[in-house]
C-alpha cells in the first residue's frame, strides 16, 4: 500500500469540506473495496476521510411512508432489519446474496454504491485499461471476457458493476441522498450509476464533492411478489454471472406493475422499461415471462467467453418471475432452484 | 547519476511517512496502545505489533477468511481493516476465547469433530463460527454453510466445521432453553 495520510470527519460538512480540498483524497467506511484497491495499486489517495463516526447508521420511515437508510447502516445489519426484511424483502435477499459475512458486517450502505469493478484487468495493473488509466485501452474485449457484460458497453469498456444490493435496489426504485458543497441532492437510482461509454474511468454521477448520505426507498416494497436470483460459478461468495431481481403487483390474475433488474451483466444494474410495460396487465405466466425476457435481451450482445449470459439470463429471468408469481422467492441458503 | 538521485528524491517524497499515530486497542481483554501508520492493518498490528501470530494472514485481500477476527463482538476481516479506524474498539482473536485452562466450546467442538486438518484456516473459522453464533441467524446446516461461505479450508474438512458448528449451536440453545 502507498502511503496516506488519515482524517477523521467530525460531520458531513466537515467531510465535505475535506474533500472538496483536496482532489486526492478519498472517503473511507467499511474499506472493503478500496483497501484492496489500494494494496494492489489500482487506488493510490493522498488521503482517507475516515466517515465512520459520523451520525449516519439509522434505518428511519419517511414521511412518505417509505424508509431511509443512513449511508453508513453495514450491510449485514440493513438485510436482517426488522422493516427491511418485513417491507422489502427483495432487498434483504439481494444483500445476503452478496459478498460474506465477514464483508457484510464491514461494508456499508453508500459504500456498496461506489464498489468498483472486479474485472481481473482492471486489478492487473501490468494490463491496459481504459478504467484504471484511461486511453490505454480495454484489455477485456478481445481477452478473457467471460465475467464481463453484454448490454450498454463501449469500445472503451465492457467491465460490469458487482453490486447485489443496487440491483434490488433498481428494481425498488431506490433514491440517493449526497451532500456536497452547495448542498445536498437526491438522485434516481437509476441515474446514479453510469455506462461507460467514453469515460469508463468515472462510475457514478456523484460530484467529486459530494458524499452519499442515505438511500430512500418508496412505500411500496413488493414484499408479495418478489424473487433474488444469483447465478454463480459457486454456491456462495462469488461474484454473479447473471443475477435477477423480480418484482411484481399482481391482482386477481393479472400483474398490475412488474419490476426486473439484472446484476452482471452491464456497467449498472440493467432494466429495461419496455419489457416490464409488456408484463403490465398480462397474466402471470410462463409464455408472458419469457416474451419480457426476450424483449429484454434483444439488445444483448456477447464477447465471446461471455456469451452464453445471453441464454443464462433469458432462463434466468422466466425462473424469477416465475418464484416472484408463486410468492415461493429463491432461499439464500437453500441453493436449489426451483 | 543527476537523473537517479532526483527519482531518488521522488521516491523518498512518496513515501515519506506521514506521522505516525496512536491507538488504543482492547485485545482479548488487555488495553493496548500502538504506535502504528495509519496503512498498517490491523491484521498486521496484531500480528507484527502486538505478537499475536495466531490471526493469519491467507490471501491478505478479503477472500479467504483466515483474518477473521471479532471487532466489538462482531466477525470482520482484519486485513482489510486499518487499525487506526478502529481506535478504542475490542478485539477478540483466537488467543482470547479460552477462558484460563478451558477451551471456548467452539475450540472444543472443533477438536472433538477433527474440523481441520492442516489447521491454517482454524483461527479464523472459529472467530467466524464464533461471531455466527452471536448473530444467531444460522439455524439448520445449510444456513451454517451459506454464513461461513466467507472462510476457505483448503484441505476441504467442511462436513466436520458444520459438525461443529452444530454442535456448539444445539448446545447453546439447550443452555438457552434451560433459562439461563
Amino acid at each position: 500500500m502507498n502511503n496516506f495520510d488519515y482524517a477523521r470527519a467530525s460531520d458531513v460538512a466537515d467531510a465535505v469540506r475535506m474533500i472538496a480540498a483536496d482532489p486526492g483524497a478519498k472517503f473511507i467506511a467499511g474499506g472493503t473495496n478500496l483497501v484492496d484497491l489500494m494494496k494492489e495499486n489500482v487506488a493510490h489517495p493522498s488521503r482517507l476521510i475516515d466517515i465512520t463516526h459520523l451520525p449516519l447508521k439509522q434505518v428511519d420511515e419517511t414521511q412518505y411512508g417509505g424508509v431511509r437508510i443512513g449511508a453508513l447502516v453495514p450491510n449485514s445489519d440493513l438485510a436482517y432489519h426488522p422493516q427491511i426484511a418485513a417491507r422489502y424483502p427483495l432487498l434483504a435477499s439481494a444483500i445476503l446474496a452478496g459478498a460474506s459475512q465477514q464483508l457484510r458486517n464491514m461494508a456499508s450502505t453508500g459504500g456498496n454504491l461506489l464498489q468498483r469493478t472486479r474485472c481481473s484487468y482492471f486489478y492487473d495493473t501490468t494490463t491496459p485499461c481504459n478504467k484504471r488509466e484511461p486511453g490505454s485501452g480495454c484489455s477485456a474485449i478481445d481477452g478473457f471476457n467471460r465475467m464481463h457484460a453484454i448490454f450498454g458497453t463501449s469500445e472503451h469498456c465492457i467491465a460490469v458493476h458487482p453490486s447485489d444490493m443496487c440491483v434490488a435496489l433498481a428494481a425498488l426504485e431506490a433514491r440517493v441522498l449526497a451532500t456536497g458543497t452547495t448542498g445536498e441532492r437526491s438522485i434516481a437510482f437509476a441515474d446514479f450509476h453510469r455506462l461507460p461509454g467514453d469515460t469508463p474511468q468515472i462510475d457514478s454521477n456523484l460530484r467529486t464533492d459530494e458524499m452519499i448520505t442515505a438511500i430512500e426507498l418508496p412505500a411500496k416494497g413488493f414484499a408479495d411478489n418478489y424473487s433474488y436470483l444469483k447465478i454463480r460459478d459457486r454456491l456462495s461468495y462469488a461474484f454473479a454471472l447473471v443475477s435477477i431481481a423480480a418484482a411484481l403487483d399482481i391482482d386477481r390474475g393479472t400483474i398490475r406493475e412488474a419490476r426486473l433488474a439484472l446484476g452482471g451483466v452491464a456497467h449498472k444494474p440493467w432494466r429495461d422499461r419496455n419489457a416490464e410495460a409488456l408484463l403490465a396487465g398480462a397474466p402471470p405466466t410462463r409464455e408472458s415471462f419469457q416474451r419480457a425476457a426476450d424483449a429484454l435481451l434483444r439488445d444483448a450482445h456477447g464477447f465471446g467467453h461471455n456469451d452464453f449470459k445471453i441464454e443464462l439470463a433469458r432462463r434466468g429471468i422466466v425462473r424469477t418471475l416465475t418464484q416472484a408469481a408463486r410468492g415461493t422467492p429463491q432461499s439464500q441458503s437453500d441453493k436449489r432452484v426451483a | 547519476m543527476a537523473q537517479r538521485s532526483a527519482l531518488a528524491r521522488k521516491a523518498r517524497e512518496r513515501f515519506s511517512s506521514p506521522a505516525k499515530m496512536t491507538v488504543s486497542l482492547n485485545v482479548n481483554g488487555v488495553e493496548r496502545k500502538l504506535t502504528i501508520a495509519p496503512w498498517t492493518t490491523l491484521l498486521d498490528a496484531l500480528r507484527l505489533n502486538l505478537d499475536l501470530t495466531g490471526t493469519k494472514k491467507g490471501c491478505d485481500h478479503g477472500q479467504c477468511g483466515a483474518c477473521t477476527v471479532l471487532v466489538d463482538g462482531r466477525r470482520v476481516y482484519s486485513c482489510l481493516t486499518l487499525a487506526v479506524m478502529k481506535d478504542g474498539a475490542q478485539v477478540t482473536t483466537i488467543e482470547g476465547l479460552a477462558q484460563d485452562d478451558a477451551l471456548h466450546p467452539m475450540q472444543q467442538a472443533f477438536i472433538e469433530h477433527d474440523a481441520f486438518q492442516c489447521g491454517y484456516c482454524t483461527p479464523g473459522q472459529i472467530c467466524s463460527a464464533v461471531g455466527l453464533i452471536a448473530e444467531g441467524h444460522a439455524r439448520t446446516a445449510d444456513e451454517i454453510r451459506e454464513l461461513m461461505s466467507g472462510n476457505i479450508c483448503r484441505c476441504g474438512a467442511y462436513p466436520n466445521i458444520v459438525a461443529a458448528i452444530e454442535e456448539v449451536m444445539h448446545g447453546s440453545a439447550a443452555a438457552g432453553e434451560g433459562g439461563r
